[in-house]
């Protein structure tokens, strides 16, 4: 129920118009001060930075590089010398770990982000121009959304099993911008009918510069929300393709194929299996955390805003 | 003396959210009579809304009432809420602004009408509360009302839904019922109608009547007397005559002479009332409306003047202003507190070659109806914009008015796409936009710019001030310096301090806003401006700003106004020229005093009495031509004339004469100095004198 009536009122909704003269304040500003009253969006955003840290500067500050093999020690327990054991060829997998974690981050921050913006560029043209491009960006979609996208992947893997592992990350993104595409397109859709769209296009503002200039700022924050979101997913794929043998192929490695080799040993020599594992788990955790509480701040409407 | 049917006393509604404390209402007093007709009337954020929302207790958890209201001699606020649900709907009958909204989509109406029946009379059996709710509904005025009681709500247009909330709200036979804004949503016309309905239904009933609304011509035409609200504060009451014709508190007077009046000519100037109301988030020390008060004096500002009768008038006159006295004598002139803007001085006006800028030539905009996903197949053309054709001179203003619907928004649309429309020609500056290349258009553009409705959907959030109005110019690749020193001229053209280049919309009051989106129409320096409703967002007081400041402008820089609005009282005062909008056509056009002093046109003439002039002697000795029933669906197919079904000229003809609207569709044609669709315009005047 509203008190003040939407035909007369001008004044902002929540009743308090800001006083000209304070500065500063813009609504980026908030947004980002709303994220970090959420505990979730600290932990999140500092185990991310965490984990990132400690992935790149972890291997240089270890005696042990991920193909040295140690040949007095097959096989072994975590000790001081090996922090998380070694494999049955006695390679190091502290050393391995972080390498591999190395690989999936960039897989993911690369991933994540690159199927944001191509969801965000055709869904906002899909959605601006309308009619006949419409109808056939959608039909891609559409197509694209029906094809089971890890079965094309299993059957591509041949070809990009001789390429390298940058070819997974354009796979990956080819994939993995399709839903939110449609959002975009629906968000672009009513923004197109909005008076400024209306206003920039009677003054001969080109349509390229309108889904510039307009449209992208004001679908931004899906965006964001999104690449922060699919971080975690492209790593878990990432991970998924690489642990079948699919994904990112030796001398490579990446947590996926860490937890392949890892997997027949699990119940044994568990340290070769736990380790990686567990580090999958908190740096999924991490970006989805982050995420949640990007699209928590962003848009209040999308669910549960209390911690 | 008995107690009155309500008193609201000292009643104070603060809402609490978390640190902030909105003072929305701040120690009101006031009172209804029993079959009074009560007025309440304020801007937005006046706190009008909340009061009556804490009669029917229905303010949210977060709101803390305090201070005592009384209904026939029953204390509301200590009743919980099942309590008051029994009076609620039983002997306080309520109706809202948004009819849509206040009927459940899932059950008929007749179903809805006979539960708040029986919900409040447990011995009333199901058949006879049907009967009863198809009464009820015959009495609001609903045609076929035994049918339309097994309809849904979504099946009604806007202004029969606000007839079933009347029935509803009447059902129980209240002793008081509160409309809340009750025709800001609907048109003229059907508001027109839903005011007879509220007025039969309150002599049925003999119910009090508690108006809300901002609409100072509604209350002068319905109410009894009238309440004006300020920042949460009741600042005069007085019977409705009194209060138009004599005023004390500067703030009503203000208000009064900021309105656009369709009865009076427009050689007068409007009013502005300067600065907007204080925030609610604080409470004042003095007079909150001194700040903006010509005639605040120092003592003003020491505490806030109390709602008491004023010295020399009558016991019903209530004012809280501290020169109220003054006034009320006659040592304060009321037109020396709120003088009359000075006139634009004779050496800044441009004189202005007579040349024709647009010319617009049976323009027709059709959209297809189609039915089905998978196969779609047209199932009948809405015809929105159905031949229309008129011209614009340079520094003139053609005001294009008529009812939502009648494809006024189409029009100017089609016109500012400066594409080859579907049928006829439009010529911008001569040029017909059908021959138009790519570039040729763009260059047009700098020629005819637009001025929108709402002016916080048509800045963009994310930009400055700066790179809205400036967005025109870069399409021409103007650089940046030169960009920033126009931006800041044309800032203080339109009344702005050229040091807010840099903040954001949300900075600004609605006014304020709306001088933004003027400005960047502006700046790339057109002859034409088209104004699609630029006021009518905007509360009264600071409508009149924005009038001047486009009265202004079109003196100082020649300008032309293709003036689009529902509000015919903005239009006589603004345009030269009027053309008059029904379904899709132009039924009258021609110069504006002439239409608006002389109506030939049926519907013009409807129109012209439906709107309800700030004026109780004006309301309540002219005659009214009410319209039956809604405007139709531009769908319907109808013969002859479209106006038909609606006319009430059509319904007095005799038979003979009513064959020519059934088969021949009436054209423009020349009359008493302007152009009319109407076979019998001649006969007009059968309908004021009848």
């Amino acid at each position: 129920m509203t008190f003040t009536d939407p035909n007369t009122t001008t004044l902002p909704e929540d009743g308090t118009v800001r006083e000209l003269g304070e500065r500063g304040t813009t609504r980026g500003a908030t947004i980002l001060r709303r994220v970090f009253a959420a505990k979730r969006a600290r932990v999140g955003a500092i185990l991310l930075v965490i984990i990132a840290l400690w992935a790149f500067v972890g291997p240089l500050l270890y005696p042990w590089g991920f193909l040295d093999q140690d040949v007095r020690a097959f096989g072994d327990p975590p000790s001081l010398n090996h922090w998380f054991g070694t494999n049955n060829i006695g390679q190091d997998i502290y050393a391995q770990t972080l390498v591999g974690l190395q690989k999936s981050l960039i897989i993911g921050f690369i991933v994540g982000p690159a199927a944001a913006l191509i969801a965000g560029i055709v869904g906002a043209v899909a959605g601006y121009l309308g009619g006949v491009w419409d109808r056939i960006i959608v039909w891609v979609i559409d197509l694209l959304l029906v094809l089971p996208s890890f079965y094309i992947l299993v059957l591509l893997s041949p070809v990009f099993r001789s390429l390298s592992w940058l070819a997974l990350v354009v796979f990956l993104a080819l994939f993995g911008w399709m839903v939110l595409a449609r959002v975009i397109r629906g968000q672009t859709m009513s923004l197109r009918e909005r008076e400024y769209v209306k206003a920039a296009r009677f003054m001969g503002v080109s349509g390229a510069t309108i889904v510039r200039r307009h449209i992208l700022p004001n679908v931004a924050s899906l965006l964001i929300i999104d690449a922060t979101l699919g971080i975690g997913a492209a790593i878990l794929a990432e991970s998924t393709l690489s642990f079948f043998g699919f994904g990112v192929q030796p001398p490579d490695v990446s947590l996926g194929t860490i937890l392949a080799l890892g997997s027949t040993s699990a119940v044994t020599r568990p340290w070769l299996f736990v380790f990686p594992a567990g580090i999958l788990v908190v740096t999924v955790l991490a970006s989805s955390l982050l995420g949640d509480a990007l699209r928590d701040a962003i848009d209040p409407t999308s669910g549960a805003t209390s911690d | 003396m008995t107690e009155p049917l309500l008193v609201v006393d000292n009643l104070s509604v603060t809402f609490v959210n978390g640190s902030s404390r909105v003072h929305a209402v701040r120690g009101i007093s006031f009172e209804v009579r029993r079959g009074e007709f009560v007025g309440i009337v304020g801007e937005s954020g006046s706190g009008k809304s909340v009061s009556s929302m804490a009669v029917l207790g229905l303010l949210p958890s977060s709101a803390q009432v305090t201070g005592d209201i009384r209904f026939d001699g029953q204390s509301l606020l200590s009743l919980n809420d099942r309590e008051l649900s029994k009076i609620r709907g039983n002997r306080i009958g309520m109706i809202f602004q948004d009819p849509l909204s206040a009927l459940t989509p899932v059950y008929t109406v007749g179903q809805q009408i006979a539960e708040g029946l029986r919900l409040h009379d447990s011995a009333l059996s199901r058949e006879s509360a049907e009967k009863r709710a198809v009464e009820l509904l015959k009495i609001v005025g609903i045609p076929n009302a035994e049918r339309r009681a097994r309809s849904f709500p979504h099946e009604f247009s806007g202004g029969m839904r606000q007839r079933v909330m009347i029935a509803i709200a009447i059902a129980n036979d209240p002793d008081l019922i509160i409309a809340d804004e009750p025709t800001t949503a609907l048109d003229v016309t059907i508001q027109a109608q839903i005011l007879e309905v509220l007025q039969k239904a309150k002599e049925i009933t003999g119910a009090a009547v508690m108006l809300i609304t901002h609409d100072l011509g509604v209350v002068a035409g319905n109410a009894d007397r009238v309440s004006v609200m300020y920042a949460g504060r009741v600042v005069e009451t007085a019977p409705v005559l009194e209060l138009f014709r004599e005023p004390v508190m500067p703030y009503t007077i203000g208000l009064l002479r900021s309105v656009p009046n369709m009865a009076s000519s427009r050689a007068h100037r409007l009013v502005p009332l300067e600065g907007r109301p204080p925030l609610l988030t604080v409470v004042p020390t003095g007079c909150p409306f001194a700040p903006r008060c010509p005639a605040a004096l120092p003592k003003c500002l020491d505490g806030e003047p109390p709602l008491v009768p004023v010295p020399g008038l009558p016991d019903d006159r209530l004012a809280a202003c501290v020169r109220a006295d003054e006034i009320a004598a006659g040592t304060l002139k009321r037109s020396e507190i709120f003088p009359e803007p000075e006139p634009v001085p004779a050496e800044e006006i441009v004189e202005v070659a007579r040349e024709r800028v647009l010319d617009v030539v049976d323009l027709k905009r059709t959209y297809p109806l189609t039915k089905g996903t998978v196969f779609r197949r047209t199932v009948g053309t809405v015809r929105a914009v159905d031949g229309v054709s008129f011209t614009l001179d340079r520094g003139r203003t053609l005001g294009l008015v008529g009812e939502s619907g009648c494809g006024k928004t189409t029009t100017i649309m089609e016109i500012l796409e400066l594409a080859k429309p579907e049928a006829g020609t439009v010529k911008v500056n001569g040029i017909d936009t059908s021959t138009l290349g790519k570039s040729e258009r763009r260059a047009l553009r700098g020629d005819i710019q637009m001025v929108f409705q709402d002016p916080m959907a048509s800045l963009d959030p994310r930009m400055t001030v700066e790179e809205i109005i400036g967005e025109p110019l870069t399409v021409t690749g103007t650089n940046s310096r030169e960009i920033r020193r126009r931006v800041e001229t044309i800032l203080e053209v339109v009344g702005l301090d050229p040091s807010y280049a840099q903040r954001y919309p949300h900075e600004f009051s609605g006014g304020q806003r709306q001088r933004i989106g003027i400005a960047r129409a502006l700046i790339v320096e057109p002859k034409i401006l088209v104004l699609d409703e630029p006021v009518s967002a905007l509360d009264v007081s600071v409508q009149a700003g924005i009038i001047n400041l486009l009265e202004d402008l079109k003196l100082r820089m020649g300008l032309s106004y293709l003036f689009v609005a529902h509000d015919l009282a903005v239009i006589r005062h603004i345009a030269d020229d009027v053309a008059v909008m029904y379904l899709g056509r132009i039924i009258e056009y021609g110069p504006a005093d002439e239409i608006f002093d002389r109506p030939r046109h049926p519907y013009t003439q409807a129109l012209l009495s439906a709107v309800p002039v700030p004026d109780p002697v004006v309301e309540h000795t002219r005659q009214r031509i009410l319209l039956t029933g809604d405007l139709p669906s531009p769908s319907d197919q109808i013969s002859g004339c479209n106006f038909r079904t609606r006319c009430p000229l059509y319904q007095l003809l005799p038979e003979d004469k009513k064959r020519v609207c059934e088969v021949d569709d009436p054209h423009e044609r020349p009359l008493d100095g302007r152009l009319v669709a109407c076979h019998h315009a001649e006969m007009s005047a059968l309908l004021t004198s009848a």
